[in-house]
């Protein structure tokens, strides 16, 4: 099971959690296993296409995942995917 | 009969080689040539040759050698009129084997007087030197980190959360012009984090009201108030005045908008964001120049903003009173390092803070060849292009 770092702005589509662990081998298929158990995520992090939202950036430990194998990159139990969206917040 | 001292000058200089400050000034910079500056350190401390170095007449002997190493290299002496100069030529050249030496006649006094350029070295004030001791007791600042925090203009956009704290910690590390972007006016909801300003100035624009508490903390810092929205009509002309702008906005269109103007006119970008209990930081630095290699930009991390649903971006959000200071410390720390020159900065890295798990991590940012903005030629970027991007006007309006 990989870790997933959850951010603020998805929390509350996993019961407010900011870690949850999800099955697969490769980045779509934990991606995937996450999404069965929290289908509100599926809009947020996929397109229509199937591919990652280009407004979501997807990081395996610390590298973005689309400059490794994309949603093909394996996964090990001891990795940790970290799900990032834009932040504007600042000055208001 | 022993000579007067005026004679005895007189007849060293029949034994040594003189040079007039024309012939100098056509040697100027040239490798082959070392300039030495004889006289003693307050008069130097008014300015010199550039170029030069600094051998005092009295440790002429003791220090050449460290200065000039080489002695059939030709080396130009001065003084303030040419007479210990010669003196020292003659010592150069008679006591220390030195094949190629000469005095410039007339000395630094001609030098200027012909309009010749000069190095006038920067000091302190004794007032600022006591201002900036601590700065000057670390190595890595030193005098030359505190001059180049003085010399610099840094941009802040917005004078709010993140923009208080930087206000402040920049105005006190001597940063000697900030600028300040904001139309807004202080309210009292304003205040459990935007602590630039106070109880007494509610009500009065923001930068005037950061200016106020900027120039108590320190009247060295020059404050140029713009109080406006940024927009894409002045962000160059408001840009090139500035070495660093700091992103502490609240909405992503401004966001696109700085990264946008920031690349065109290769200005480092220290951004930060926040929300809640977490604050994500980097630095955009596309510049590319010796000893810089070109970093990502802000759309090499985030080519295009989330939907409205994932932006709360667009209303009012809370957000825990300190995250904003611990944030825009960070960023602080950042701009002084980009412009004193001195350790490794948050370019190409993204920093998470999550204040609720007392956690940092951090990932890698990667610079998108394909960039829209900066994998281009700056000059091809229209000003029609900034701060645009598909979509967000319905986004925004959607999210209300």
């Amino acid at each position: 099971m990989a870790t997933i770092r959850i951010p603020p702005v998805l929390r509350p589509s996993v019961g407010g959690e900011r870690q949850v662990s999800a099955d697969g081998a490769t980045v779509g298929d934990v991606l995937k296993d996450l999404v069965a158990s929290h289908e509100e995520l599926g809009s947020q992090l996929f397109g229509a296409d199937g591919e990652l939202n280009r407004f979501v950036n997807v990081y395996l430990n610390d590298e973005d995942v689309r400059v490794l194998g994309g949603l093909e990159t394996a996964v090990g139990d001891a990795d940790t995917l970290q799900i990032l969206p834009a932040m504007a917040g600042g000055a208001a | 009969m022993t000579p007067s001292g005026a004679e005895f000058v007189r007849q060293i200089k029949g034994q040594i080689a003189e040079v007039d400050p024309a012939q100098v000034h056509d040697v100027l910079w040239d490798e082959n040539v070392v300039l030495v500056d004889v006289r003693e350190s307050d008069e130097v401390a008014a300015g010199k040759l550039p170029g030069a170095v600094h051998v005092p007449r009295g440790f002429l002997e003791s220090r050449i050698d460290g200065a000039v190493g080489d002695r059939d290299k030709r080396v130009v002496l001065y003084c303030a009129s040419g007479n210990r100069s010669a003196l020292a030529a003659r010592t150069l050249t008679e006591d220390l084997g030195y094949a190629n030496v000469e005095s410039m006649t007339g000395g630094y006094t001609l030098w200027k007087d012909r309009g010749y350029e000069v190095d006038v070295p920067r000091t302190l004030s004794a007032e600022q030197r006591e201002r900036y001791s601590r700065h000057i007791l670390i190595n890595e600042v030193g005098l030359e980190g505190q001059i180049k925090l003085i010399d610099s203009k840094v941009l802040l956009i917005g004078a709010g959360a993140l923009g208080s704290p930087n206000a402040l910690y920049l105005a006190a590390a001597g940063v000697g012009t900030i600028g300040i972007v904001d139309d807004d006016v202080v309210d009292l909801s304003n205040l459990q984090r935007q602590v630039v300003h106070g109880t007494s100035t509610i009500d009065t624009p923001k930068v005037e009201s950061a200016a106020k508490r900027i120039n108590d903390l320190n009247p060295d810092v020059k404050v140029v108030q713009h109080q406006q929205r940024l927009d894409a009509d002045t962000v160059l002309e408001l840009f090139k005045g500035y070495d660093v702008i700091v992103d502490g906005t609240d909405n992503f269109p401004t966001r696109y908008l700085i990264n946008d103007a920031a690349v065109r006119l290769d200005k480092p970008v220290v951004s930060a964001a926040i929300l809640g209990f977490e604050a994500q930081l980097s630095v955009f630095d596309t510049r590319s120049h010796e000893g810089h290699e070109s970093g990502p930009c802000y759309r090499c991390l985030f080519p295009v903003p989330p939907p409205a649903e994932l932006a709360p971006s667009c209303g009012a959000n809370g957000v825990l009173g300190v995250l904003p200071g611990t944030a825009g410390l960070l960023q602080a720390t950042e701009v002084i390092k980009l412009i004193i020159g001195v350790g490794d900065s948050l370019q190409g890295r993204l920093l998470m803070y999550d204040a609720l798990a007392a956690e940092f991590n951090e990932v890698k940012v990667r610079k998108d060849p394909e960039c829209p903005v900066c994998s281009r030629d700056r000059a091809s970027i229209s000003d029609d292009e900034l701060g645009v991007f598909p979509d967000y006007e319905a986004f925004c309006a959607a999210a209300g």
